[in-house]
């Protein structure tokens, strides 16, 4: 069998995985965010928190939710770091510096899980399970709240309460994440992945004898249960530097398929939820074909640059297998780079800057379409219904009648919520990389020159204000210019979003809906999603081509 | 909005206190339960899949390592001992590093680009390499021969395997330097070739670890 129909094949087996899985997870997911009881172990949770779940929220008192939460989970990850060096179970680590702790903490609480620091060399057991796994989860279950929320707006009419963000931050925890997770860090540890809290320690080398070093020093860690959350959560930070590449993160061919299927496995199941909750799995579906459409052609696109691997070191090796392991081929760390970049995920099985110019340049733009195809957890359906909103804006202009979406008018108000939420990540993006770009001391942290050197800090940014995490990591990001920049742009990229998609949720629940007739857009259709995936390919495109002209277009075309 | 100091203030320790609790549950509850059942049910694995040998623990089926020759008297960088199979390069992973107390196994790539003048350089260098190691005797190795993993640095720095391509083309050497007959090599080399997971997952692969052991059992037998 060719190494490109063993490749397409793990992309209909993941496909197939992924079409019997949303089923069931879809119809969780909706009733998690509909259900009006509580269970016993969330009770004792809200007790021990002091709120009241069952009190609704109008969007400002949901957004302070998120807020404060967010804010109580870098000032606690911060200091966790800053005191490591005398916490027990370190492992001897000293404490983080306050620029990188300071980043770090706010990438971990941004779901973007940029990492500027080498896991094996940096963290100990308490703040990878205490602090870092943590907010594996949470951020995670924070994203799933604000993308119910907007859902709510959808779904209601005549109010303006969008649900309690307790009650959604800790039912996405216990009843989504943690069950998820603990199943599949139990199939993880079967397929080799390590999960134990031994300290440094040495294990015997094959060769042995002087100079020859005779043993290996290995770190235990509590791994599995990280990992599954780490891409359950669309999350990505790898608990090694070498990420989902290391083989105690990702021994077989087998983990490599499963760590996809988990990456994908919220984003493509919440349409559906979302397609139950407005009353129209049709309108859940509509959504879900246009992230499927992009996410299969990134797909193909990725194999087909990999695969012809064109570039000087390449064409002189004979494929594109810089950066990759064996095991895993470039068909699975071509499916791989792409699901990352496409979802919040920014886990790499490979490494992106080893990749041809071109395929560079595919994992740029799939985090510059705003993680929406399918996106990150939660952020990526509240992600694409903005974009949604935008679309039928678009077709209103085009036909003169005020548009709607699922029965809503989108006005003024709704559409400047909606155009400020997606004009962010562009703007921390370009004028950070132009600012990076035009000061003298940034450059030196680029491992490449020329075009690739400049991809290097685009990427970056790239990766930090759209919350994905992954690098081009030959740039040395652990300086206090980039740890504190690309810190802001996770910051502001995550949550200054996250505003304006909460006060179009609430402008959108006061309103009384409007009746279908014959002259509204049917967004259940195809030719809906067929105007929806171009809205976003065009919309991303016009922003960011001169950029992408100066880096990974450039260095693909002259190869 | 109410923005009152005390009303921030409140609703700030809502937000520790949910942090707190949920660190109970994903942090510290969640993971030990997870690595109760590792240990209970899988503990080889969930311990870093550690081999043996001659009964004496020689690295991890998970993990890849070098196998080079002792350091000569001044000498830098260590030379491959070609008796055994040799993996995949191992190029540098850079400078930078944060805590350097231990040193540990450190992974990653070389993240240089296709176009990096550095990269096309340490790809010509370890294609001579391996078609000089490799040309032994009556066999010569073709530049077109080469594969591409056995030129390229992986992606965790720790590939454990290489391809069938690449073991095949070292079993001539192998024969040679351990006196064995070519064709017990080569019998070696594909009874340790694994194929794709269910026929299309992944792509087939040799671990070096583990035919460097049969290897060594081979020689002493022989």
């Amino acid at each position: 069998m060719s190494p490109v129909l063993a490749g397409l094949l793990q992309l209909l087996a993941l496909i197939a995985a992924l079409a019997l899985a949303h089923l069931p997870l879809g119809n969780h997911l909706a009733r998690v965010y509909s259900s009006g009881t509580h269970r016993r172990v969330e009770r004792w949770i809200y007790r021990g928190v002091g709120v009241d779940p069952d009190a609704e929220m109008r969007w400002p008192a949901y957004l302070r939710g998120v807020l404060v939460f967010s804010v109580a989970g870098v000032l606690f990850l911060y200091l966790l770091q800053r005191l490591q060096g005398v916490l027990p179970g370190s492992l001897g680590f000293a404490s983080i510096d306050p620029d990188q702790a300071f980043n770090t903490a706010v990438s971990f609480v941004t779901n973007t899980n940029w990492q500027s620091y080498y896991g094996e060399q940096a963290m100990g057991h308490v703040v990878q399970t205490a602090g870092l796994a943590v907010q594996n989860f949470v951020s995670a279950a924070v994203g799933m709240a604000v993308a119910a929320a907007l859902v709510r707006g959808f779904a209601r009419s005549r109010t303006g309460e969008l649900g309690n963000f307790w009650a959604d931050l800790v039912r996405g925890v216990v009843r989504v994440l943690v069950p998820l997770a603990a199943v599949a860090a139990v199939v993880l540890v079967a397929g080799g992945v390590i999960q134990n809290f031994s300290g440094i320690h040495e294990v015997g080398q094959f060769v042995h004898g002087h100079g020859t070093g005779g043993s290996q020093e290995w770190n235990g860690g509590a791994v599995a249960s990280q990992e599954a959350v780490k891409m359950l959560g669309t999350n990505g930070g790898g608990y090694f530097n070498a990420n989902s590449a290391h083989p105690f993160e990702n021994p077989t061919p087998f983990t490599n398929l499963f760590e996809l299927f988990l990456m994908l496995l919220i984003p493509f199941s919440l349409p559906r939820a979302f397609g139950l909750m407005v009353g129209s799995v049709r309108q859940g579906y509509a959504i879900l074909a246009t992230m499927a459409t992009i996410w299969a052609g990134f797909v193909a696109l990725m194999m087909w640059t990999e695969f012809t691997h064109r570039g000087p070191a390449l064409e002189i090796a004979g494929g594109a297998m810089e950066g990759k392991e064996v095991r895993f081929g470039i068909g699975g760390s071509s499916i791989f780079a792409v699901s990352t970049t496409l979802t919040s995920t920014g886990a790499v099985d490979s490494f992106h800057s080893s990749f041809t110019g071109l395929g560079g340049g595919i994992t740029m733009l799939g985090m510059m379409l705003g993680e929406i195809a399918p996106g990150g957890v939660g952020s990526g359906l509240y992600g694409m219904l903005i974009m949604a909103v935008v679309a039928v804006f678009i077709a209103g202009l085009m036909v003169g009648r005020t548009p709607e979406y699922l029965g809503k008018k989108i006005g003024g108000r709704e559409i400047k919520f909606a155009a400020c939420s997606i004009l962010i990540t562009p703007a921390l993006v370009l004028v950070l990389t132009a600012a990076a770009m035009a000061l003298p001391t940034p450059g030196h942290s680029m491992t490449n020159s020329g075009a690739h050197g400049f991809s290097e800090v685009l990427y970056a940014y790239t990766s930090a204000a759209n919350n994905n995490g992954s690098a081009f990591a030959g740039l040395d990001a652990d300086t206090q210019w980039f740890n504190t920049t690309l810190g802001l742009a996770m910051l502001l990229g995550r949550f200054l979003p996250m505003v304006f998609v909460l006060a179009l949720a609430g402008s959108l629940a006061r309103q009384i809906p409007v009746p279908a007739t014959a002259g509204t857009l049917r967004t259940e259709k195809p030719l809906f999603t067929g105007l929806l995936a171009g809205a976003v390919l065009i919309i991303a495109g016009l922003t960011y081509f001169p950029a992408l002209a100066l880096g990974p277009l450039a260095e693909g075309l002259a190869s | 909005m109410n923005i009152s100091v005390p009303h921030t203030a409140r609703l700030l320790g809502a937000g520790l206190r949910a942090l707190l609790v949920l660190t109970l549950v994903t942090g510290v509850l969640y993971p030990l339960l997870i690595t109760g059942l590792a240990q209970g049910l899988f503990p080889g694995r969930a311990n870093g899949s550690k081999t043996e040998a001659n009964g004496r623990v020689v690295g991890s089926a998970l993990i890849g390592q070098s196998y080079n020759l002792p350091l000569k008297e001044g000498q830098q960088t260590p030379e491959p001992d070609l008796k055994w199979f040799q993996g995949r390069p191992q190029n540098g992973l850079g400078a930078n590093s944060v805590n350097t107390q231990y040193d540990l196994i450190l992974s990653g790539a070389t993240n240089r680009s296709a176009d990096n003048a550095e990269l096309v350089q340490w790809v010509r260098d370890a294609k001579a390499a391996v078609i000089r190691d490799n040309s032994v005797g009556g066999y010569t190795v073709k530049p077109s021969d080469v594969p591409a993993d056995a030129v390229t640095s992986s992606g965790s720095g720790l590939d454990p395997d290489i391809s069938p391509a690449y073991a095949d083309l070292q079993v001539h050497r192998i024969a040679e330097r351990n006196g064995l007959p070519v064709g017990h090599v080569h019998h070696l080399v594909d009874e340790h070739t694994e194929g794709r997971t269910l026929g299309f997952l992944g792509e087939p692969r040799v671990n070096v670890l583990e035919l460097n052991i049969a290897l060594e059992r081979l020689v002493t037998e022989h």
